[in-house]
C-alpha cells in the first residue's frame, strides 16, 4: 500500500546537538505504527517533524506523496495532519465548548464536531461550560482525542496518550485509537507503556539514538528485542 | 480616521516590529519592550507636543444644554462616553466568548504551539489583539482627553488607574474589568472631593491611583502567568582575574575624566559612575533572581535624600545610612512582593514609584514621634560630599573619583556575590520558585535580602549622584525618568556585572555629548533609549557579553595591556600640560584601543581546533568539564 505520511532520511538538530539521524518511517491509510524506544531516542522528536513543529534539517516530509517539507504546522494541520502533544492537548483556561470551537479552523462546523466528541466522550457534554483545565487528566486526553476524532484528519500523530492515566482508561483511549485507524486514517503514535500501543499496532519502529534499529511486525521477537533496548542485552 | 486607519496600521507596527521579535522570549523580554514603547512614545510626543504649549480638546456637544436625571445634571459628553464604554465592554465580551476568533485569541495566549496545531494562526490572533487593544486604547483616549490636560506623560500615566480595573478582572474578565473601572473613576473622585484638607495629603490624590493598583494587586489572587515556554539565560560566573581588571579600568577611568573634564562638564557627565552604581542595582535583582523592579531609581532617590539631611557635613556614617535606609524600605516592598511576580511585579514596583513621585516625595516636612523628618521640603535639597581620613571632598574631579572607587566596589561585590552561595541561591530562585522552595530555600529570607541588596546599591549611587549634582530635585528620581536607566541596563545585559559601567557610559556620556555638540538633538536624545530598547529583540542576551568577547583578548594579552596602559597615560599627560584638547585625549584613547582590540586577534593563539561532532566529544577530542553544560543546555532547550 502507498504510505500516507513518509519520513525520509529525516535529520534535525536542537542547535548543535543533533537528535534524528536519518530517520525513516511509512505510515499507510488505516495502518497503525507505534514508534518505541528508550527515553532520549527521539521519538517525540520524529512526530515534531511529522507535525511541522521542529524544522527538518535535511531529509523530506511527504504526505500522500506529496513534498510538505518546511511547511509550518498550521499548514500541515489544515493538509490534515492532527498531533495530540504529551500531555496537554489542551487549552486549560478556555472552556470544553472553546476547545471544541478551536478543532472548527480544519474545516468543521462546531455542530459536527460536538456531535461526534460528546457521542464519543459523553462525559465531555456535561462539563461543556467547565475549563479544560480543571477536568480530570483522563478527560482531558479525551478532549484532546476528540480532535483526532472529530476533525477527520489523514493523519493522526499521538505523543504519549497514557501518561499519568489509569490502565483502565488507556485500554478505552486505545479502543478509540483502533477504532479512528479502522476509518483509514494513517495513525503514528509514541508509548512508553510498550504493550498498550503494541496491542493495536500493525507495525512498530524501534528508535535508538536517532535512528531507526528495528521495524517489523510487533511480533515476540520485536518485544524480546525491545527488553533488551530499555533493559540492555545480556549477552 | 484615527480609530479605523492609524490605531489598526500602528497596532500593525507594534506587533511585527516592536512584538514579534521577541515572541520566543521570556516574559522579561517581553516586558522590556512594552516599557520601551512607553518610554519612546512619552519622549516621541514631547518632541512633536512641546509640551509647555498648553492644549485642550473640544467636548463632544460643548453647545448642548446638559440632561437632567433626577437630581443629576450629565453633560452630553459624559452621556456619550458613558455609552461607548458599555457598547465597549458588551461588543468586547461577544467577540472574545461568542466567536471562533474570539477563542482563537483566548486559545494563543494559553498554548501557542497547540493552537498552531489546530490549524489557527497565532499571528492572526496577535495582530488582532494588538489593533483591537490600540483601537480601544485611542477611543478612550479620544474622550477623556478634553476632561484633562492634554500631556503625554499626564494621559500615559492613565495606565496606572486601567491597569487596576484590569487587575480586578485579573487581566481576563471583561465584565469583571468593566467594574474595576468604575470602583477606580468613583474612588479618584471620591478623594479628589471628601479628602480633608491637610497639606500632606495633597499629594495623596495624585498618587491615589498607583496607592489602588498596588492596593488591587495584593488583593487580588492572580495566577502566574504561564511560565512554560520560557527559556532562560545562563548567567555568567565572572572570574576574579577579569573582575579585578575591569574594576581597575573604571579606576582609570574615572581618574583620567576626573582630572580632564572643566567643572561643568564635570557636573554632567558625572553621572557615569554614580547612576552606574544604581543600574549595577538590577544585576542582582533582575539578573541574578528575575525579580524586575521600576523602583531603583526612586530607591536612589531616598538615597540621595538621606545623603542630603544626615550628611549635611559630609559625616561618613550618614553614607552608610544612605545604603542602609533604602535598604530597609526596598526590603518592606519586598513583602506585598513576595506575593507577585513577573509583570505583577513590575506593575507594583512602577506604582510604588509613582506613589513616591506624588505623594512621599512632595510631602512638606513632618514629625513622627518628635523626629523631624524632611524629604525634598518641595524643592531641591543640598547635598555637600562626604569627609574621607579628614579631608572633605569638595571638587567635581574628587567626587567622580570616589563614584569610580565606588562603582568598582559594588561592581567587586556583585561579582563576588555571584560566586558565593548566596548568588547561586537567587539564580535558583529565578529558575524555579517552587523547587527553590522545595529545596529547603526560605523565599521570603531570600527576596527580602535580595531587594535590599539591590536598594542599598541603588541607595549609595542616588547618595553619590546627589553629591556630584551638588542639588537635587524630585523630578530627577521620578519613575518617568528611571524608565531610560533600566533600559539600557537591559540592553547592556542584566546578568553582566559590567552592566554598571555600561549603562552609566551610554546613559550619561554619548546623550549629553550630542545634545552638547548639537542642541537641537536633545528631543531625539530622549527617544535612543527607547529605540535602544525596541533594539533588544536582535541581541536578548545584551551587549555586554559582547563588549566582553571583543575585549578579552586584549586583558588577557599583556603586551597588548602594558601597551594601552602607556599610550592613554601618555595622552592624559599631553592633556594635564595642556598640549592636547579633551577632544583629542577622548579620540586618541579611543584610537589606541580600538587599535589594540584588532591586534592580538591578528595573531589568534593555535586554539582553532577543527569542528568536532558532538557525538564524537570525549572520543575525537578530550573531554572538558564545559562540555557537560553546553549538551545539558542543549537538552534543556529541546
Amino acid at each position: 500500500m502507498n504510505a500516507l505520511l513518509e519520513l525520509r532520511g529525516v535529520h534535525t538538530a536542537y542547535g548543535e546537538l543533533s537528535v534524528l539521524h536519518g530517520v525513516d518511517v511509512r505510515v499507510a491509510p488505516g495502518e497503525v505504527v507505534a514508534l518505541l524506544g528508550p527515553n532520549g531516542a527521539g521519538k517525540t522528536t520524529t512526530l515534531r517533524v511529522a507535525a511541522g513543529v521542529h524544522p527538518v534539517r535535511s531529509g523530506q516530509l511527504l504526505l500522500g506523496g506529496r513534498d510538505m517539507t518546511g511547511a509550518t504546522p498550521r499548514d500541515l494541520a489544515r493538509a490534515g495532519v492532527c498531533l495530540i502533544p504529551e500531555g496537554r492537548g489542551v487549552f486549560p483556561n478556555l472552556s470544553v465548548r472553546d476547545n471544541l470551537t478551536m478543532m472548527t479552523f480544519t474545516g468543521h462546523s462546531r455542530k459536527q464536531i460536538e456531535e461526534i466528541a460528546f457521542t464519543r466522550f459523553p462525559i465531555l457534554a456535561e462539563r461543556a461550560s467547565q475549563a479544560a483545565g480543571t477536568l480530570s487528566g483522563g478527560e482531558q486526553q479525551m478532549l484532546a482525542l476528540a480532535r483526532g476524532l472529530a476533525t477527520d484528519p489523514a493523519v493522526l500523530l499521538l505523543d504519549e496518550l497514557s501518561m499519568g492515566l489509569a490502565p483502565l482508561i488507556v485500554t478505552r483511549l486505545y479502543e478509540q485509537v483502533a477504532e479512528i485507524a479502522r476509518q483509514g486514517v494513517a495513525v503514528l503514535l509514541v508509548e512508553q507503556f510498550a504493550a498498550a500501543a503494541l496491542g493495536i499496532a500493525d507495525h512498530a519502529a524501534v528508535l535508538v539514538r536517532g535512528r531507526v534499529e528495528r521495524q517489523g511486525l510487533p511480533d515476540g521477537v520485536l518485544r524480546a528485542e525491545l527488553s533488551a533496548l530499555y533493559l540492555g542485552s545480556s549477552s | 480616521m484615527v480609530l479605523f486607519v492609524l490605531a489598526p496600521a500602528f497596532g500593525l507596527f507594534v506587533e511585527r516590529v516592536v512584538m514579534r521579535p521577541v515572541q520566543g522570549l521570556g516574559e522579561a523580554e517581553r516586558l522590556v519592550m512594552t516599557i520601551a514603547l512607553l518610554s519612546g512614545l512619552i519622549a516621541a510626543a514631547r518632541w512633536i507636543w512641546n509640551p509647555n504649549v498648553p492644549r485642550s480638546l473640544p467636548t463632544f456637544f460643548a453647545n448642548s444644554a446638559p440632561l437632567h436625571i433626577g437630581s443629576a445634571t450629565i453633560t452630553w459628553h459624559q452621556a456619550i462616553t458613558m455609552m461607548v464604554a458599555v457598547a465597549v465592554a458588551v461588543s468586547l465580551r461577544l467577540l472574545l466568548h461568542r466567536t471562533r476568533a474570539g477563542a482563537e485569541m483566548r486559545a494563543t495566549v494559553d498554548d501557542r504551539a497547540l493552537a498552531g496545531l489546530t490549524g489557527a494562526d497565532p499571528l492572526r490572533a496577535n495582530r488582532v489583539a494588538w489593533i483591537l487593544g490600540i483601537q480601544l486604547a485611542a477611543v478612550g483616549g479620544i474622550l477623556i482627553a478634553p476632561e484633562l490636560t492634554l500631556d503625554a506623560t499626564q494621559l500615559s500615566l492613565l495606565i496606572v488607574s486601567a491597569y487596576t480595573a484590569a487587575i480586578f478582572g485579573r487581566l481576563r474578565s471583561v465584565p469583571m474589568t468593566f467594574a474595576g473601572a468604575v470602583v477606580v473613576g468613583c474612588m479618584e473622585s471620591y478623594l479628589t472631593g471628601y479628602l480633608p484638607d491637610n497639606s500632606l495629603l495633597t499629594g495623596l490624590r495624585l498618587a491615589a491611583p498607583a496607592l489602588m493598583l498596588f492596593v488591587a494587586l495584593l488583593v487580588f489572587p492572580h495566577g502566574r502567568l504561564h511560565g512554560r515556554n520560557i527559556r532562560l539565560r545562563p548567567v555568567p560566573v565572572p572570574t576574579i582575574r577579569g573582575t579585578a581588571i575591569f574594576a581597575v579600568a573604571i579606576v582609570v577611568f574615572g581618574v583620567v575624566l576626573g582630572t580632564v573634564l572643566s567643572q561643568s562638564d564635570l557636573i554632567t557627565y558625572g553621572a557615569i559612575f554614580s547612576l552606574g552604581i544604581v543600574a549595577l542595582s538590577f544585576v542582582p535583582l533582575a539578573g541574578y533572581a528575575g525579580q524586575v523592579s521600576l523602583c531603583q531609581l526612586s530607591m536612589a532617590g531616598i538615597g540621595a535624600i538621606t545623603w542630603a539631611h544626615l550628611g549635611a557635613h559630609g559625616q561618613l556614617w550618614a553614607l552608610a545610612a544612605a545604603i542602609a535606609i533604602p535598604g530597609a524600605v526596598g526590603g518592606l516592598i519586598a513583602l506585598p512582593a513576595l506575593r507577585l511576580s513577573g509583570i505583577y511585579l513590575a506593575l507594583g514596583t512602577a506604582a510604588f514609584a509613582v506613589i513616591l513621585d506624588d505623594w512621599i516625595f512632595t510631602l512638606p516636612s513632618f514629625r513622627i514621634l518628635g523626629v523631624r523628618i524632611s524629604l525634598f521640603d518641595q524643592g531641591s535639597v543640598q547635598a555637600v560630599g562626604p569627609r574621607l581620613f579628614g579631608f572633605q571632598l569638595r571638587t567635581g574631579t574628587e567626587l567622580m573619583v570616589a563614584s569610580a572607587v565606588a562603582l568598582a566596589l559594588a561592581s567587586v561585590s556583585v561579582a563576588w556575590l555571584r560566586r558565593r552561595r548566596f548568588g547561586r541561591q537567587l539564580i535558583a530562585l529565578r529558575d524555579s520558585e517552587a523547587a527553590y522552595a522545595m529545596l529547603g530555600g526560605n523565599l521570603l529570607v531570600a527576596r527580602v535580602m535580595v531587594f535590599a541588596l539591590a536598594a542599598g546599591i541603588a541607595g549609595l549611587g542616588g547618595a553619590l549622584y546627589a553629591m556630584q549634582q551638588q542639588s537635587v530635585t524630585a523630578q530627577q528620581f521620578s519613575f518617568v525618568t528611571g524608565l531610560p536607566l533600566f533600559l539600557i541596563a537591559v540592553v547592556g545585559g542584566l546578568a553582566y556585572v559590567g552592566d554598571g559601567l555600561f549603562t552609566g557610559t551610554l546613559l550619561d556620556g554619548p546623550l549629553n555629548a550630542m545634545v552638547a555638540i548639537a542642541p537641537w538633538s536633545a528631543n531625539l536624545a530622549a527617544i535612543l533609549p527607547a529605540l535602544a530598547g525596541i533594539g533588544l529583540g536582535r541581541n536578548p542576551d545584551g551587549l555586554t557579553p559582547a563588549v566582553r568577547r571583543d575585549w578579552e583578548p586584549v586583558a588577557r594579552h599583556r603586551i597588548a595591556l602594558a601597551v594601552s596602559g602607556v599610550a592613554v597615560t601618555l595622552l592624559w599627560v599631553l592633556r594635564l600640560m595642556h598640549v592636547i584638547n579633551g577632544w583629542v585625549l577622548f579620540g586618541g584613547a579611543l584610537a589606541v584601543l580600538l587599535a589594540l582590540r584588532g591586534y592580538p586577534a591578528l595573531r589568534p593563539a593555535a586554539t582553532g581546533e577543527p569542528e568536532i561532532p558532538v557525538e564524537w566529544w570525549g572520543l575525537r577530542r578530550d573531554w572538558r568539564p564545559a562540555d557537560e553544560e553546553v549538551l545539558a543546555r542543549g537538552i534543556a532547550r529541546g
